[in-house]
């Protein structure tokens, strides 16, 4: 089969491989029918995440058709159409129980590395490095889903691809951010980052019953599509954000803040190249400009949910503001399987149609084209669709 | 002498530096009670399973441990026959291991397990499901009197082999067993459960020990190896609750990848 493999920094390709096996009773096979580029695909792009292997398949976005079972799936068979969470979860275990699916104690096969860095294993990810379980990804024609009993939903026939495909990642992650911020009747919510994710929190805050959004990033066309969303929307660079924020919700603050920026924080002023100064360094590895100023903005009591991915250490976190506001923080990978039936629900019934994201639609073939043009295009591209 | 040979022996292996080196430095003097024929033979043991270690061949930890034993074995013709297990169940409540310090190599790891103590104790209690998650067996046959006959890995592709006995069964407490005369290697194990309050599942606490007569010298090639007993006993642990939880041991072995 096709299928798009990681090389290198900046090195991606679309090469031959063998065509994937049932390997573990509970097994599928999937044909994919359609993918996505993740913006966290490009942290894989640009060499930031660790335990990579040339050759990995990436993709952990994708949708398609079961074409083979283990034999311990029996409630999918051949033919059916189903979206498959990027989180791999056993169903089984403790914290699966929970519903805390993507801290699953069972699908990552190499955990060392994650007990070592984290002092735990989160759960496995389809095409996200080998200390997320080194699981080859869905950028491809097949893909073999592990636990597929528990994780890939089955998709209603009149519900196109690309309006179900974003429930494997970036529509669970932005509508359970908006749940993690408790939002009550009248709400303020503040989103720092609007691209894919940041969207989807914004949609989600409103589906959740807040009465006011406020979109913040610096990137004109993203701004625009989140005033489509509903969203009061500000360009950081224009403004002393913090004042502005104070200013706009008469001195209270946002009744919770959300950080779907993440490790990728574009930071301006003093604070910002402090942080590019310390990454550049090694002394730190996140740059938490968006964190550091949802922390500042929120009001007493309020939430900061973070959505947007962190990998390692921050550093010059206003902690004193959060202890005497008594901020609660709320973050993690998202428990996507907890959202697949819920959100197909709210789509079917027409609440929201999460295609409006997609931006550029690519053959498979052109995989490694699309990356270039999304990694270096952020302003008018914010997502991209691979069909095989 | 032949301890100091063996000392340059190993740090020259493994470099000065290394923690094989740091360990073979912290090692009591050799014993007084082994001929200088033995401690050659036992360098010479020892010898081997450093170099195998070192052409990158990699046998899982605990086979190197049994394997060194079981050279030491063939060319003293002595088994030390190893009998204190000093399990006892009356009346005990907390968990505790079957298996004392002190000679050989003796691991220990526990786990929580996500299932109903009954559940958790049926599975293991089963000798012959023990080789789908402990890397260094090979096979486990079970016989309805309490006897069991094992199979490990041994290095260089050799297996080493020995009949146990069950010492002691409380269904869903405990369960220990020793090697009986006449095995390869000495070895004894026990397993403790305790079923957690508010359906919080089992805690299994697993004890493994094996004496080969390299002892503590055995336990420092092991670390060789790149992977510690200790962290084989836990990488075996954790397929034992995948296999209890999931009903299968999670892998990416055979799957598709670029060039
Ligand atoms: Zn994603
Ligand atoms: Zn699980």
């Amino acid at each position: 089969m096709k299928a798009l493999c990681w090389r290198g920094q900046k090195d991606v390709a679309v090469e031959r491989v063998p065509d994937p096996k049932i390997i573990n009773p509970r097994d599928a096979i999937i044909k994919i029918t359609t993918t996505a580029i993740c913006g966290s695909d490009l942290h894989l792009y640009d060499g930031y995440i660790p335990t990579m292997k040339a050759g990995d398949i990436l993709g952990h976005e994708f949708m398609g058709e079961v074409v083979e079972t283990g034999h311990a799936v029996t409630n999918l068979k051949k033919g059916d159409r189903v979206v498959v969470p990027f989180t791999i979860a056993c169903g089984g275990c403790f914290f699966c129980k929970k519903q805390f699916y993507s801290a699953c104690d069972n699908s990552n096969p190499t955990p060392e590395t994650a007990e070592a860095v984290y002092g735990a294993s989160p759960s496995a990810l389809f095409g996200y490095s080998h200390m997320f379980g080194g699981y080859a990804g869905g950028q491809a024609e097949f893909v073999r889903v592990p636990f597929a009993d528990v994780g890939p939903v089955k998709v209603p026939a009149h519900l196109t691809d690309e309006q179900v495909l974003f429930l494997s990642d970036i529509f669970p992650t932005g509508y359970m951010a908006a749940e993690n911020c408790n939002i009550e009747p009248g709400d303020t919510v503040a989103v720092w980052g609007c691209g894919p994710v940041g969207l989807f929190c914004i949609k989600s805050a409103f589906l959740l019953g807040a009465a006011r959004v406020i979109a913040i990033d610096d990137v004109e066309g993203r701004l625009k599509r989140a005033r489509e969303c509903g969203a009061e929307a500000v360009n950081f660079a224009h403004v002393d954000l913090l004042k502005w924020l104070e200013e706009r919700t008469a001195g209270r603050g946002p009744d919770s803040c959300i950080d779907a920026v993440g490790l990728e924080a574009h930071g301006t002023g003093i604070a910002g190249i402090y942080d590019r100064v310390k990454a550049a360094t090694y002394m730190a590895t996140d740059r938490p400009t968006a964190l550091r100023q949802a922390i500042m903005a929120c009001r007493k009591g309020g939430t900061v949910s973070i959505p947007g991915v962190y990998g390692g250490l921050l550093d010059k976190l206003p902690m004193g503001a959060a202890f005497a506001k008594g901020l609660t923080f709320k973050m993690g990978q998202t428990h996507v399987h907890k959202y697949l039936k819920p959100l197909i629900a709210r789509i079917e019934r027409g609440e929201i149609d999460p295609s409006f994201v997609i931006t550029h639609r690519y053959k498979l073939a052109d995989a490694a084209r699309a990356y270039k043009e999304f990694s270096t295009m952020k302003d008018e591209c914010l997502k991209v669709v691979l069909k095989p | 002498m032949a301890a100091t040979l063996l000392t340059t022996a190993v740090k020259s292996a493994a470099g000065s530096g290394s923690r094989v080196a740091r360990a073979v430095d912290r090692l009591p003097p050799a014993r007084t009670n082994l001929s200088s024929t033995e401690r050659w033979l036992s360098l010479a043991a020892g010898g081997t399973v450093a170099g195998l270690c070192l052409t990158g061949r990699t046998p899982p930890v605990l086979s190197t441990i049994i394997g060194t034993g079981l050279i030491y074995r063939a060319l003293t013709g002595s088994c030390p026959c190893y009998r204190a297990l000093g399990v006892n169940t009356a009346g005990s409540t907390k968990p505790r291991t079957a298996v004392p310090a002190g000679h050989g190599t003796r691991v220990e790891h526990a786990v929580t397990v996500n299932k109903p103590v009954a559940d958790v104790y049926r599975f293991w209690r089963d000798f012959e499901n023990l080789p789908r998650f402990m890397t260094h067996l090979i096979d486990v046959d079970a016989t309805t009197d309490g006897r069991s006959h094992w199979i490990a890995r041994g290095p260089l592709g050799t297996a080493v082999e020995w009949d146990a006995e069950i010492v002691t069964d409380v269904p869903n407490q405990v369960i220990a067993w020793r090697s009986l005369d006449g095995a390869d290697v000495d070895t004894a194990g026990s397993v403790h459960f305790v079923e957690l309050p508010h359906n919080r599942g089992t805690e299994v606490r697993v004890a493994l020990k094996y004496d080969p007569p390299a002892g503590k010298v055995g336990t420092a090639l092991a670390t060789l190896v790149g992977k510690s007993p200790e962290s084989q006993i836990k990488a075996d642990m954790r397929h034992f609750r995948e296999l209890m939880e999931a009903g299968e041991i999670p892998t990416i072995k055979g799957q598709p990848h670029g060039e």
